[in-house]
């Protein structure tokens, strides 16, 4: 892939309030370092994570997204975490199809004492995608400015 | 409808931004000059400033003078975690003035420069939280905390003195008490113990008086021989399934007269007894120990001729006077309501059998020291006298310390109690039997109220301290001295050469564990534990008693092992804490309650089977889902589900998330 | 006072707009009656000369429909922007890419390659490509550039308004017209039509269970679809729940569910993923293997929830393409 000494990679996670932010939290707390390439963005339940939100990531330039809930059986709201599951198989074949690497788009269950949990598992994304290079997606096209030449519209689809 | 997310919006932002140095806590990692006058750039930022301690009071009064002074409508604290100061902030917001939910922080401790090496590299994660805590909070509307009556009902779960102390402390503050405790008896381990630490008074004279005071505390319905088996509901409003295991004895006019247990057809008793470790037996129909609270004879249906076989000449019952004895009684499946629980469900010794070569099972005169508890108990199955399995009298006496403990095969941490109650039974043993006592430890840790004392009072009265894993329990003799005995092999560390000591009985100080079923104690109630099982309380520090469940408060050594006035105090402190709940009257919800948007809704119902709490349900007439905002708590599955973005949360909307995530990518 | 100027174009799409601009019927001709049409190749004789020799904004409206494919497309698209007042993406393709927008699955040597040396029903063992200039006797004749992807209008000009569907419901396409000619107009970038999800108007939605739960999925060949029950309910993947209403349901009601036209409605970013989203959360399965074989089941995830909107999503196309 491109220049890995020069590439670092941007993650944004999704945690859920109750388990993974909490664990991270613990991570801190425990001075655990990791790799700083993560930004967290903290909602109430893993249920609360739209696959438009991950894929707004990419969009926006992440090179990936890591989501984080509570293990299968301790969802602070019974079963959220199971929505999220769901959401994320699909969301993985859709990737697939549309030839991104799955490997950017990481679900982890992680409870509030795994403070190691969350060292290992942003370090491993981390490594990860470093190892796969930046997400680049193709760019998405606008429209021209007004008083744009048609030839210049022209040249740039042709490029 | 309250939060319907319109009209909220406060004009056109002016933060003020505000970045907390921690002392050096965040300082040491991050620049935070850089990132104040980073933020400075930021669309929508009015001010940006820095102080040492933000959550302290000059810095709180810096962020209410800047809202009066530049009035600020939007506020952004970078700091430490949400979880630990948000309320802190959103209270010095709301004191200017501001609504206090137009505040949102940036997690720069806990997520950035306690975990990362780099300066340089922290700061720049910092820059990137700070920007997507300013796009979101441009997008924050002003939101109300709900008020909810609370049920001014206690529940405790177990009968520990953890959970005796809780009861009676609610009980004496006038608040009713719900104890609920699986086993026949309340005591817990205490009731086994006969002397307790460093004092030396007696478990069962402290213990039984307040087991008593619980059995006729007119405040305190207490339920043993029950289980929860169920919990709904929130902080301040709890419905809780208590299922109470049939006794095959009615309760109410057992009187504990115990002429049942002597008629009973079995004339010798048979079956191990459970309170006594097994060191004694007991009959089908038994009471657990004379004090036992309430003293209401139990059934073993597992052995009980009539119960197991259907077959019986019911002596038991002729010999009720009062009819007591019922083997028609079902398991009975009760619904209550309590406003706060406290779990004092306790721990669960070592088992032993785990560490092979310590010969536990094996050589008949190893015992695990809560078996020692009761040998030493006047009550005990040989009334106090020390008589070992094979009826001999021991002459020497090992302690085997930090069995279970302080082991990376078993469990890393201290126990916290046994050097303390090893020292406790190495006094016992030495003045009722007079043997030598042999105390094998690794470190002695007697950090406590007269606990170095107590120690210097054994080292005096001339028990052996040997410091040093024991390597193992061996029969094998090698000199005719050995023969016959148990030798205990060491590696004295202060002598520096291994040595052999040959005893007639090995005491295993075995370590404390939480409980079996902790995990699914903990998913019962939505609290969290730690990987041994020991309940996470929501801060280590400064909320050591609560837990991440509002309104779920923890006591004893279902936190972590401790020792009883440990237990007690803490027990106390989680009394207070739910009193204090219920005394308020009211519990505030978080406004995160989801709700739709009636403009967009198609009425698709694919929220309604989202929802784990019914909270969702079609308008037939209007034709949209309406959310009954008292039975949303708020964790925004239907809100990702909704395929029109009807469904929004209030403080998660989706524009809010969004423009975080821009604000974190794109902050540069 | 004159009458509004009025145009229609047809960019990469199968003309089934242009269908429904005639399905108008008797409509037609008050249309007709109300607007003067300066352009309008697929049913008259129009050139792009005669566009050029307009005043910049002298057309009062233009409904274009089709994807951007081809560099001449694209060009024609830029002009008609500048001698419009108001543009109007006509129709899916226009609106989001459409069914060409799933071309862009694919690279354009790909298809290149597939069309014209590897259909079944082409034989080239030469592999003459189609080229961009050729030279014939009388000097050079040029073809429009096959550009890389499919764009949706708004990718390539600014669009005013919407009209969505395949084809557009004559309804919306008469409410359009009368909008356009009362001047009432909504916000610019508004898409004309109902801003709720098809549910609402469908005749089965009383058949959909409050419980929802998705354990299978079929497809409308594989079994006899009861007429009245809630399609979702029968195990057929129909987007009603994320796709904007509007049309009358008329998939719906011959029995078929609903493939997702009309888009979504104006608060979803990326439309196939908002379906995704509803119908996943739906599965029954908290097992990750069960869970997995549900979703093999979707035999084409993006032709299935994506196959009028592939450029509009946050991927836009396959990511080497």
């Amino acid at each position: 892939m491109s220049d890995a000494a020069a590439f670092e990679p941007r993650i944004v996670a999704f945690f859920c309030n109750w388990c993974t932010y909490t664990a991270a939290d613990l991570t801190g707390v425990s001075r655990m370092a990791y790799e700083p390439n993560v930004r967290v963005i903290r909602v109430m339940c893993s249920g609360r994570i739209d696959p438009e939100f991950i894929l707004a990531a990419l969009r926006e330039g992440a090179d990936g997204v890591l989501i984080g809930g509570c293990h299968p059986g301790d969802c602070h709201y019974i079963e959220g975490n199971y929505k999220m599951l769901r959401r994320y198989r699909l969301l993985l074949k859709y990737l697939r199809a549309m030839g991104v690497d799955e490997r950017r788009v990481r679900l982890e269950w992680i409870a509030a004492s795994e403070g190691d949990k969350v060292q290992r598992v942003v370090n491993e994304l981390t490594w990860t995608i470093r190892e796969l290079g930046p997400l680049a997606l193709p760019v998405m096209p606008q429209p021209e400015g007004a008083g744009a030449s048609e030839e210049s519209a022209l040249a740039e689809a042709n490029a | 409808m309250s939060n319907n997310g319109n009209g909220r919006t406060n004009g056109s932002p002016r933060i003020g931004v505000y970045i907390c140095h921690c002392g050096i806590n965040i300082a040491a990692k991050v620049d935070v000059e850089r990132v104040t006058r980073f933020a400075e750039t930021l669309p929508g930022v009015v001010v940006s400033k820095e102080y040492k301690f933000m959550c302290s009071d000059p810095g709180q009064e810096l962020i209410q003078k800047d809202i009066r002074e530049h009035d600020l409508n939007r506020i952004v604290v970078a700091s430490c975690s949400p979880l630990m100061h948000e309320e802190t902030f959103r209270k010095a917001t709301a004191n200017a003035g501001l609504n206090p939910f137009y505040f949102q922080m940036a997690n720069i401790r806990e997520h950035v420069s306690w975990v990362t090496k780099d300066k340089d590299l922290g700061t720049e994660k910092a820059k990137a939280l700070v920007a997507g805590a300013v796009r979101r909070v441009s997008l924050h509307q002003a939101l109300e905390k709900k008020r909810v009556d609370v049920h001014p009902d206690v529940l405790i779960v177990g009968g520990g003195i953890a959970g005796i102390h809780a009861a009676l402390t609610i009980a004496n503050s006038g608040r009713k008490v719900l104890l609920v405790e699986r086993e026949p008896t309340i005591g817990g381990h205490m009731a086994m113990f006969d002397k307790t630490f460093p004092t030396l008074d007696c478990a069962a004279c402290i213990l039984t008086p307040k087991m008593s005071q619980v059995k006729d505390h007119p405040n305190i319905t207490l339920w043993s021989y029950s289980e929860v088996t169920k919990v709904d509901g929130f902080a301040g409003n709890f419905t809780i399934q208590v299922t109470r295991k049939p006794r095959y004895v009615n309760e109410d006019e057992c009187v504990g007269c115990m002429l049942c247990i002597d008629s009973c057809v079995y004339k010798q008793a048979r079956v191990d007894d459970e309170f006594n470790q097994g060191l004694s037996k007991r009959k089908p129909i038994y009471i657990p120990f004379p004090q036992a609270t309430p003293p209401v004879v139990v059934i073993d249906p597992e052995t009980c001729m009539q119960l197991s076989k259907g077959k019986c000449k019911q002596l038991c019952a002729e010999a009720c006077e009062k009819h007591a004895i019922d083997f028609n009684q079902k398991e009975e499946v009760i619904e209550v309501q309590a406003g706060a629980i406290i779990l004092a469900t306790g721990f669960k010794t070592f088992n032993p059998m785990r560490i092979p070569e310590y010969g536990y099972g094996r050589y008949l005169n190893v015992y695990t020291s809560l078996e020692v508890e009761r040998l030493v108990n006047a009550s005990g199955p040989t009334g106090g006298e020390v008589v070992l399995r094979d009826g001999s009298k021991p002459k020497s006496i090992a302690i085997i310390h930090c069995v279970g403990s302080r082991d990376h095969k078993t469990n890393k941490y201290c126990s916290r109690v046994c050097c303390m109650y090893s020292l406790k039974l190495a006094h016992l043993m030495k003045e009722r039997s007079n043997a030598e006592v042999y105390n094998f430890y690794i470190d002695m840790r007697t950090p406590g109220k007269g606990y170095e004392e107590f120690y210097d009072k054994l080292l005096e009265e001339g028990t052996h301290f040997i410091r040093g894993r024991v390597a193992e329990v061996t029969d094998w003799a090698l000199t005719d001295a050995e023969e016959g005995k148990m030798i205990v092999r060491v590696e004295d560390t202060l002598v520096g050469m291994p040595r052999r000591i040959p005893v007639d009985m090995v005491i295993l100080s075995v370590g404390l564990e939480a409980q079996p079923d902790a995990d699914d104690v903990r998913r019962l109630f939505g609290v969290s534990c730690s990987k041994q099982g020991w309940f996470t309380e929501r801060h280590p520090k400064l909320a050591p008693v609560s837990t991440a469940t509002d309104g779920v408060f923890l006591a004893g050594a279902c936190q972590g092992p401790k020792d009883i006035p440990d237990t007690v105090a803490q027990a106390g402190a989680a009394a207070a804490e739910a009193l204090a709940m219920i005394d308020k009257g009211f519990v505030e919800l978080e406004p995160n309650t989801a709700f739709i948007d009636e403009e967009v809704c198609s009425g698709c119902k694919s929220c309604i089977p989202m929802c784990p709490y019914t909270a969702i349900k079609r308008d037939d007439e209007k034709k949209v889902a309406v959310i009954n905002e008292a039975l949303c708590k708020g964790c925004g599955t239907c809100v990702a589900t909704c395929p029109s973005g009807a469904a929004q949360q209030n403080l998660f909307l989706d524009e809010q998330i969004y423009e975080e995530i821009e604000g974190v990518l794109n902050y540069v | 006072m004159s009458k509004p100027k009025a145009g229609f174009n047809w960019f990469a799409s199968c003309g089934g707009c242009e269908e429904a601009v005639v399905d108008l019927h008797e409509a037609i001709l008050d249309v007709v009656a109300a607007v003067d049409i300066v352009f309008w190749p697929c049913a008259m004789d129009f050139k792009k000369d005669d566009v050029r020799a307009m005043r910049d904004g002298e057309m009062d409206v233009c409904f274009i429909n089709g994807a951007i494919r081809t560099s001449e497309e694209e060009e024609i698209a830029h002009l008609l922007r500048r001698k419009t007042k108001i543009v109007i993406a006509f129709g899916s393709c226009s609106h989001m890419g459409g069914i060409p927008g799933l071309g862009n699955l694919f690279t354009r040597d790909e298809i290149l390659e597939h069309d014209f040396t590897q259909s079944f029903s082409v034989v080239n063992p030469e592999k003459t490509y189609p080229q961009e200039v050729t030279k014939v006797p009388e000097g050079e004749v040029e073809l429009p550039r096959f550009l890389d992807y499919v764009r949706s209008l708004n990718q390539v000009i600014d669009v005013d308004y919407y009209l969505p569907g395949c084809p557009p419901p004559v309804a919306l396409l008469r409410n359009a017209v009368q909008a356009v000619l009362s001047g009432e107009l909504p916000p610019r970038g508004t898409v004309l039509a109902p801003d709720k999800a098809l549910c609402q108007e469908c005749p089965r939605l009383d058949s959909k269970p409050d419980d929802l739960a998705i354990t299978e999925f079929k497809r409308p060949q594989e079994i006899i679809i009861d007429e009245e029950k809630c399609l979702l309910a029968q195990g057929l993947l129909c987007l009603g729940p994320a796709t904007r209403s509007g049309c009358g349901a008329p998939c719906v009601n011959g029995n078929m569910p609903c493939t997702g036209c009309l888009g979504p409605t104006s608060r979803v970013k990326d439309y196939g993923l908002s379906t995704m989203t509803v119908f996943a959360s739906l599965f029954e399965s908290k097992d990750e293997k069960e869970i997995d074989e549900l979703v093999d089941k979707i035999v084409d995830p993006v032709g299935s929830f994506n196959r009028y909107s592939l450029p509009s999503t946050f991927l836009h196309r396959k990511a080497n393409v």
